[in-house]
Order: C-alpha cells, then structure tokens, then sequence
C-alpha cells in the first residue's frame, strides 16, 4: 500500500515541448481558400455519380467512391443545422493560448451544398440563437488573410 | 496453411516532399491504382487495412482520416501503426480468416512533421527521450557494436550503399539514384560514427497498397497470383541495452517460421530475390546473417563475394532498397510489391531473370526490435 509519505516520493516529468507540421492543403483545399481571399466566397465540388455538393471541395465521394472535378461556387450564406456555446476552457490550437469563453460552435449549411461546414458563430447568448437562422460568414480583411480556416472569423446571424 | 495470393501491387515513386499531395491523395490514388493492377473492382473487396502512424500524420487516429480514401465508406477497416509488412501480415491473416479479399494501403508524409522528434518519441521518455536517442544514434550504436564484434570496416558498410544506390538506378520509383564509390560513401558527411551520409537512407514521401485474395479469388483477378508460402513476425525487448545488437535473434526466429511454413531448408539455395529493410548501409549484411544466408559475421563477405549483386546468385535490393527510398510505413510494403514485381516477371530493368521465389522483409521499432519475413513464390 502507498502511504502518504511513499506518494511524495514519486516523481513525474513534464514534456511540453511542441511538435512542428507543416500539412499539405491539397489542391482543392487550397482553392477554398484562395477563392475565399480573392472573392470572400466558398467553392464547393459536385459528384456526377449522386449529384452530392461537398463544401470544402475534396477528391472523392466516398460512398460513391468517385473522383470529383466539377467545382461550384457558393455565396457566403448558411443555415444554422446545430451549435453549442462552449463554457469550458480549451486551449487554443492555433496559439496554444486560452481561447476566450463562452464561444458557439456551429454546425452550418452553406446554401447550395448537400453536407454541413462547421465554424464559429458569434453568438454565446443561447436566447438568441437557434437551429434554421440564417448566417452569413464574415472574413478577415484580405491583407491579413493567411491561407487558412481563420480567414473566416465567424458567421454572424442574418437579422 | 490455405492458399493465399497477393494478386495487385501499387506504389507511388518516392521523394522528398509530395507538396501537392495530402496523405488522403496519396491513399487514394493507391487504393485506385491497386484496384486497377487487379482488374477487381471496389465491389470485390470485403475488407480493407491501413497502416499509419499518429505523429507522422500529426492527427489522433489517424486511420479514421483515409479509411474512405482507401474505398472503406460502408467496409469493414482496421490499422496496424507500424512498418507496411505488418499491415500485410494483419492483411493475409483476414483473409485466412474468411474474408475473400483485403486491401492494404499504406502511406506517410515525412516531410510534413519532424521525422527526428518523431523518431525521439519511440523512446522512453523517462530514461532515454532527453539524451536526443533517435533512429540514427539508436541505429549508429548498433552499426559500432555490430563492427566491434567481427572487426568490420566502415568501407563494408560503404560497399552496401554503392550497390544499393546503383540498383537505385533502375527502379523508375526510388528516391536517390546514384552512381557512387565507396570513397564517395567513406567521405560523406559525418553524421553519426560509424554513419556517413551515404549509410543512411533518405526520408521519402510515398504510399503503396496491394491486395490479398484467397485461392477461389485469385482467379477474379486479373494478374498473375504471387503466392505467400510462409510468414512470420518476431519481436524483442524494448530498451536497446536489453538487446545485443549484433545478434538480431527476434529475426532468426521469425524467419525459421516463415521457413518453415514454406518447407524451406536451405535459403541460399531456395531464393531468387531478397528485398530487405536497409534504412541503413550495415543493417543490409545484419539482417542476412539473422535471416541464415550466412554465419554470423558473414554478412559482409556475401557482397565481398558478388552474391548479393544484380549479376550475384541472390541479388539483395534489386530495387536499391531502402537506402534509396524510405518512406516510413511505407517501406516494407514496397519491399513486398518490389518481390511481387520480381515473381510476376515485371520488374523491368531491375528484374532478376526467371525470380521464382522472394523473399520479403520489414521491421518495426528501433534498431529492429521487431521483424517480420514473407516467404513469396509464383508457383502455387
Ligand atoms: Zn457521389
């Protein structure tokens, strides 16, 4: 049995060193976000085999395990499909600081696509906000844009 | 054992940064391009494995994140976090199981992430991660005990690299072709004693996939079946001082195994064609002296011999190994493919005429902890 005294005596080591990336966008990756700089819009991509509009354009449907090419440009609007504000306190990936709470977290339909984008929403009293409003996305200024999802900043609720 | 077969090979061509590629890319341009070697379609695959490693790939469970791309949408998928040939393994003993068929694909990115913080993270973090032990120095301590214990000369290990960097050159898929000298070797920069440069195989980016079949499936396919005789994997203590590391017995005792299960007595005399995991130049003549082509201590004089060359009676890495191409996970598939490629008889200017039985090998963990040996033939 460890007793008290024994517990003391026990050592741990903290590792808190980080670990570098640096990811590969991919092609279709990398024009979402080009066309979000240049035109503050998304870009989505069709199957040709079940008609499906993915936002952010990827490679493949998978359940139809078809390669896609026909990119189509949406607006910046969605419908809110699910959020939830965040009351604990994370540490921000990006920075590695404490990320500000409350935050929403929202589940997004961006109109003319078939799956659901995920973003923040900025709005943290739950009163006002609910499932089906309208949401339009809000960007970075161009010259601070990065090439990155936090070139979107949130999507605001549409009055 | 039942009748299985590897019945379709892919791999990408090896190289240092595949910026325009994402992992996910790369998966399925490989699961697309195995399908295809096949002549199966999706429709003819039950069950499909991926092998990847969370801190290469920089995501938690980072199999979830290319299952679709490797065709499993609505397909039974599991993973092996480990070199390609133990996906392979886990492949052939699904299907020994009952399944008709399995994908495995395999892929890593070692450009995106640090390979030696990664590498670091293999050792234990209370005793060993702070000193900076990492494949290379782990590996380098190795290569200094292994010459210390039969007087081998660095010029030995040098000699493995010529060869391996020049079958490089007829293997449209390698990473570092050469034409070198062991004095371009024995003058590389130092990079860890006895470990030049030129001992040490690059960091690749790369993917491969192959699909096992049982016997009644071989013939829905349309290439010709290379089938798997024998497999075995073995593995021994973590910690390097635990070990001798001269002596790889986790690997004597896997392929005794394998060769068993292929009926095998005699090595020298039963292969056409080894295809051996060489990260570095010394682990070549190490890992044939553990799989019993030679006495311990030998391994060095196979090549002194000319046996182990293109022209030799067991050309060793036809392919130019890993010395010439290491995508990590990847690497030992590749071998697998590169042996399937050999029996198959389309191995193009690295082909080994009338190859009708390989050998493949892969390891896992540093300095070979684990090692895993395929037992491959063209004839059933
Ligand atoms: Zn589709």
């Amino acid at each position: 049995m460890t007793t008290e005294r024994d517990y003391g005596q026990l050592l741990t080591l903290t590792f808190s060193t980080p670990m570098p990336y640096e990811w590969s966008i991919g092609k279709y990756g990398s024009l979402f976000f080009h066309e979000i700089r240049a035109h503050q819009r998304f870009i989505g991509i069709r199957c040709p085999q079940c008609g499906k509009v993915y936002v952010p354009p990827r490679r493949l449907c998978a359940p139809c395990f078809m390669e896609l090419d026909e990119l189509v440009i949406l607006a910046n609007l969605g419908t809110i499909m699910a959020f939830s504000v965040v009351n604990y306190p994370f540490p921000d990936p990006a920075t590695g600081e404490q990320r500000p709470i409350p935050y929403t977290y929202g589940y997004i339909k961006i109109e003319g696509s078939d799956n659901i984008f995920s973003h923040i929403i900025n709005e943290t009293n739950v009163e006002r906000i609910a499932v089906g409003m309208k949401v339009a996305a809000v960007f970075r200024d161009r010259e601070e844009m990065q090439g990155n999802i936090q070139d979107i900043k949130y999507f605001e609720i549409m009055e | 054992m039942d009748n299985i077969a590897i019945v379709g090979a892919a791999q990408t061509t090896y190289e240092r940064r595949k910026k325009d590629k994402t992992c996910y890319d790369l998966v399925f341009e490989m699961t697309k391009q195995v399908l295809e070697d096949s002549g199966l379609t999706l429709k003819d695959i039950d069950n499909v494995i991926t092998v990847s490693n969370d801190f290469l790939d920089g995501r938690t469970i980072s199999s979830m994140a290319v299952g679709e791309a490797a065709g499993a949408h609505d397909k039974n998928v599991s993973t092996v976090e480990g070199d390609g040939t133990f996906g392979a393994l886990y492949g052939a003993m699904r299907v020994l199981g009952g399944f008709n068929t399995t994908l495995v694909v395999a892929h890593s990115k070692g450009s995106e992430g640090d390979v030696k913080h990664i590498t670091n993270a293999m050792f234990d973090p209370i005793f060993q991660r702070f000193l900076g032990l990492e494949a290379i120095t782990a590996s380098a301590l190795q290569a200094s005990v292994y010459m210390d214990r039969y007087g081998i000369r660095e010029e030995s290990f040098a000699q493995v690299s010529v060869k391996n960097h020049g079958n490089a050159k007829n293997n449209p898929y390698a990473h570092l072709p050469m034409d070198l000298t062991i004095e371009d070797v024995m003058g590389s920069r130092k990079i860890a004693d006895p470990l030049k440069l030129l001992d040490c195989s690059p960091v690749s980016d790369g993917a491969a996939a192959i699909i096992i079949a049982n016997e009644s499936y071989t013939s829905k396919a349309k290439t010709k079946p290379v089938w798997i005789k024998g497999l075995a994997h073995c593995a021994e203590a973590y910690f390097l001082g635990d070990r001798d590391l001269a002596d790889p017995r986790s690997l004597r005792d896997a392929a005794e195994k394998a060769y068993a299960m292929a009926e095998i007595t005699d090595p020298m005399k039963a292969f056409d064609v080894v295809e051996l995991y060489d990260a570095f130049s010394y682990m070549e003549p190490l890992w044939l002296e553990g799989l019993g082509f030679c006495s311990p201590g030998e391994g060095c004089k196979l090549l002194d011999d000319g046996i182990t060359t293109m022209s030799g009676t067991l050309p060793v890495n036809p392919s130019g190994g890993v010395l010439s191409a290491h995508a990590l996970l990847v690497a030992g598939l590749a071998r697998i493919i590169e042996a399937v490629l050999q029996l198959r008889g389309e191995a193009e200017n690295r082909q080994v005429p009338g190859a009708k039985t390989a050998l493949a090998h892969g390891i896992n963990g540093p300095c070979g902890q684990s090692h895993c040996v395929w037992v491959l033939s063209s004839e059933k």
